[in-house]
């Protein structure tokens, strides 16, 4: 441990601990992270990584604790103390303002004088240097909104060495991210490090630290369990440390046994209003026992496509066939009827299409179902049924803690997560669409998660899975589609994808 | 032609008397909504304006007192707002119009006890009022020009200065702000007093300049028509100001209309003419503007997330 730390620290903690209500979400975290190198930060969601780095940045204050920037204790009121000692940060989401140039972006906060004349010549001039010398290239007039993901990234990291950063801390950078962008920052991150340049990266993706991080640390429910050098560690031991048990991150599965088709959508388009196309002439069959994954970068028609295919929204042409209904422009259906005939639908968006916040977990259990018995009757809901319901999917799926009472909102992601998935499989549908299955689940969840999606393939149920990790769909996923553009531009089979081959796909078109 | 040419004249100029209140409420609404603070208190803060204005006109004998006490009412509202919206993230819609209600009452109140004239302050003298500058029959007092010249500040403020940029970004995306280490809540109380001064002024104009005292509910819905204003212009100074001025010469033609034969319908009933700027209002909201451009935060409270 103490090689670990020998080299110079450009940034200390010491015994930082911080509670939000009853959450004691860190715990006397001590660490020290040497200048001039790349260090990971891993943990499982709420294990208070990004918490920690709050505080680091001075967005919360710790309860106890100290915080020392190149060896002198700083006290850490606001980001704009952060800011001032040289600390960076780019969230994973980004703080970027949508309307307005990366000019203006890069300004914001650091404009250099009262009026913005002379302050926007001398950042023009300070953006090209920092573009030659990183190869970080942006056009500087160009509008936020219209930008890549990849290119917002830059611009949060171009705004943070602007003001002067020396330290750098990254939350789940690569998110967002193609493979290829992903390759790109890494390849921007070992050039700011050759610069002297600290970086902090904080994420899940274990193999992303191997490729890029000097040194790993590991937080598990809000202390840190390890720190280990990654030329000394592997994947296999990070997933250990991190859920504190063994886990498999490939799931073994036996082949497909594929049935007849259950959901067959064929030349299915949809235009918006503004007479954007969304969808473009989407073949696709669905059968039973198999899993069908869809891959892609967000915002490709994936959450439209969902949105059709579950009946809410009508196509604009073409046709979609669910258990012998067919729907069509002239034949719209609703999600009811969609449910009656037997699909089930796990919304990407869980807050917003799968729950309501403000429900008891026990109403959030039969959402969608609450018309039917033995939840309903005579147009009264029977609450102890409801009750009975919500405490045997909570017990089957997991869900933590097991208390149909309490508010939706007060579970974590992965118990949210497993409710909804809970509800929708508990019906035993024919077709099941999942969005996003895992998004912002732990990987304890994860497991438990596939798991239950396999069995449900295995008894019979047509999966269509849509997803922004391709470790997911290719270790779910029988078959994989790529959607870009609105468009299905290619099909593989699982066995035979890759990662790489795959990124490539979707970063075409 | 004679005619005509002073029919035009005394037009165009009476569209200014009428759209140089709208003008500074717009302008001083554009901060408040830029920020993402939406203000649907504007017609409170100008009733209460055009009271005090009025009120201390007519005890100090001064209009400059008068525009001033203006001033201080606006602002104590517009602090009032900022402390229920920005402090308490209080829903900013509910606080406006909780703004209108007491502003109504409580002039109404005043003004009975104080003066006991129904709620009317005493008619006030020439010594009083703010009076045309150059052109008499016009009605150029300063106020107008003061009007006048808010637009290409405002414009000014909000495009060209540090202060307008974080404003702009703030009413887009206040993480973003926040993150940048600027005070989100410092920025909208500034983006707050800037509209209680010129709502004050708006207010004061009301009952100094273009009236000789104040009258119960005398803005008469001016506040929402500069509200209007704003939603037409997209939220930017200059087209603002043109709807301002639309509505002004609209509401200038229905005067001029009143008991005027028009050839093939007869005389227009004035309440019609009277009604014309709200119909467009509702008309131009209900299609006209095409998709909503408003500051991405308005109306959202600034929450850290835990």
């Amino acid at each position: 441990m103490q090689s670990l730390t020998a080299a110079a620290a450009a940034i200390e903690l010491r015994g930082i601990d911080k509670s939000f209500g009853a959450v004691h979400a860190v715990r006397g975290v001590s660490l020290a992270i040497p200048r001039g190198s790349i260090t990971g930060i891993v943990g499982e969601n709420g294990a208070g990584k990004s918490t920690l780095m709050s505080i680091l940045y001075g967005l919360y204050r710790a309860d106890a604790g100290q915080i020392l920037i190149d060896d002198r204790p700083v006290d850490m009121a606001s980001p704009r103390d952060a800011i001032a000692h040289g600390i960076g940060m780019v969230h994973q989401h980004f703080m970027l303002v949508d309307t307005f140039t990366v000019l203006e972006n890069l300004m914001l906060g650091a404009e250099g004088g009262p009026l913005l004349a002379g302050g926007f010549a001398a950042a023009r001039a300070e953006l090209a240097r920092l573009g030659r010398e990183y190869g970080l290239s942006v056009d500087p007039d160009a509008r936020v909104a219209d930008l890549s993901v990849g290119e917002q990234q830059r611009v949060e990291i171009l705004k943070v060495l602007f003001r002067g950063a020396r330290m750098l801390i990254l939350d789940e950078p690569s998110a967002v991210l193609t493979p290829q962008e992903t390759d790109r920052l890494f390849e921007i991150l070992k050039s700011l490090r050759a610069r002297g340049v600290t970086v902090v990266l904080i994420t899940h993706k274990l193999r992303e630290i191997m490729a890029v991080a000097d040194r790993v640390i590991v937080m598990r429910q809000g202390a840190v369990v390890a720190e280990r050098l990654t030329v000394e560690t592997s994947t296999g031991e990070l997933a250990e440390l991190m859920v504190g048990r063994k886990i498999r991150l490939d799931l073994d599965k036996a082949p497909a046994e594929r049935g007849q088709t259950m959901l067959a959508a064929r030349g299915l388009s949809l235009v918006d209003r503004r007479g954007v196309r969304l969808l473009d002439g989407i073949d696709l069959e669905l059968r039973a026992g198999e899993i069908v994954g869809i891959a892609g970068v967000s915002g490709n028609g994936q959450t439209e496509l969902l949105q059709v295919l579950s009946g809410i929204r009508p196509p604009t042409a073409g046709q979609v066939e669910v258990c012998g209904r067919v729907i069509d422009p002239a034949r719209p259906i609703d999600p009811a009827e969609m449910r009656a005939l037997g699909l089930a639908h796990v919304p990407e968006d869980r807050l917003r299409q799968g729950l309501v916040a403000a429900f008891e977990a026990s109403e959030t259990s039969i959402l969608g179902y609450q018309d039917q018995p033995p939840y309903c009757r005579n147009h009264l809901l029977d609450a102890p049924a409801v009750g009975r319901h919500c405490a045997d999917l909570m017990q089957r799926f997991d869900v933590r803690p097991q208390t149909p009472g309490l508010r939706s909102s007060h579970f974590s992601g992965g118990n949210q997560q497993k409710l909804i998935l809970a509800r929708e499989m508990s019906r035993i549908p024919k077709v099941l669409l999942v969005g996003q299955p895992t998004r912002g689940v732990d990987i304890g969840a994860i497991e438990f998660i596939h798991r239950e999606l396999v069995k449900s393939r295995d008894a019979g149920c047509a999966i269509l899975v849509v997803s922004v990790e391709l470790e997911e769909i290719l270790s779910l996923a029988d078959r994989i589609l790529v959607m870009s553009g609105g468009r299905i531009i290619g099909e593989v089979a699982a066995d035979q994808a890759d990662e790489r081959a795959l990124g490539r796909m979707m970063a075409d078109a | 032609m004679e005619e005509t040419l002073t029919f035009i004249t005394l037009t165009l100029a009476a569209t200014l008397r009428v759209a140089t209140p709208l003008v500074l409420c717009a302008m001083g609404g554009l901060f408040s909504e830029k920020s993402g603070i939406i203000d649907v208190g504007l017609e409170g803060k100008m009733l209460m304006a055009a009271f005090f204005a009025a009120a201390t006109a007519s005890l100090t004998g001064s209009a400059w007192a008068g525009v001033v006490a203006a001033i201080v009412a606006a602002e104590a509202l517009a602090l009032l707002h900022g402390f229920a919206c920005i402090t308490h993230r209080g829903n900013q819609v509910v606080s406006g119009i909780a703004l209108n209600i007491l502003a109504a009452g409580l002039t109404v109140v005043l003004g009975t006890a104080w003066f006991a004239r129904g709620g009317q302050t005493p008619p006030l003298g020439d010594g009083e009022r703010l009076k045309p500058i150059f052109f008499p029959v016009a009605g150029d007092n300063v106020l107008v020009y003061v009007a006048l010249l808010s637009v290409p500040f405002t414009w000014w403020l909000i495009a060209r200065t540090r202060f307008g940029l974080r404003l702009r970004a703030v009413g887009e995306m206040p993480l973003a702000v926040d993150a940048a280490g600027v005070s989100v809540a410092w920025l909208r109380y500034r983006a707050v007093l800037l509209c209680g001064l010129f709502s004050g002024l708006a207010g004061a104009y009301l009952s100094i300049a273009q009236n000789a005292g104040f009258s119960r509910d005398m803005t008469a819905g001016q506040g929402f028509i500069a509200l209007a204003a704003i939603i037409f212009g997209k939220w930017r100074p200059f087209p603002a100001f043109g709807a301002c001025l639309v509505f002004g010469l609209l509401d200038a033609v229905a005067i001029r209309l009143q008991g005027v034969k028009v050839p093939g319908v007869g005389e227009v009933p004035v309440q019609l003419i009277q009604a014309l700027p709200y119909l467009l209002t509702l008309f131009l909201l209900a299609g006209f503007i095409g998709n909503a451009v408003a500051p991405k935060a308005a109306g959202v409270p600034y929450e850290k997330e835990h």
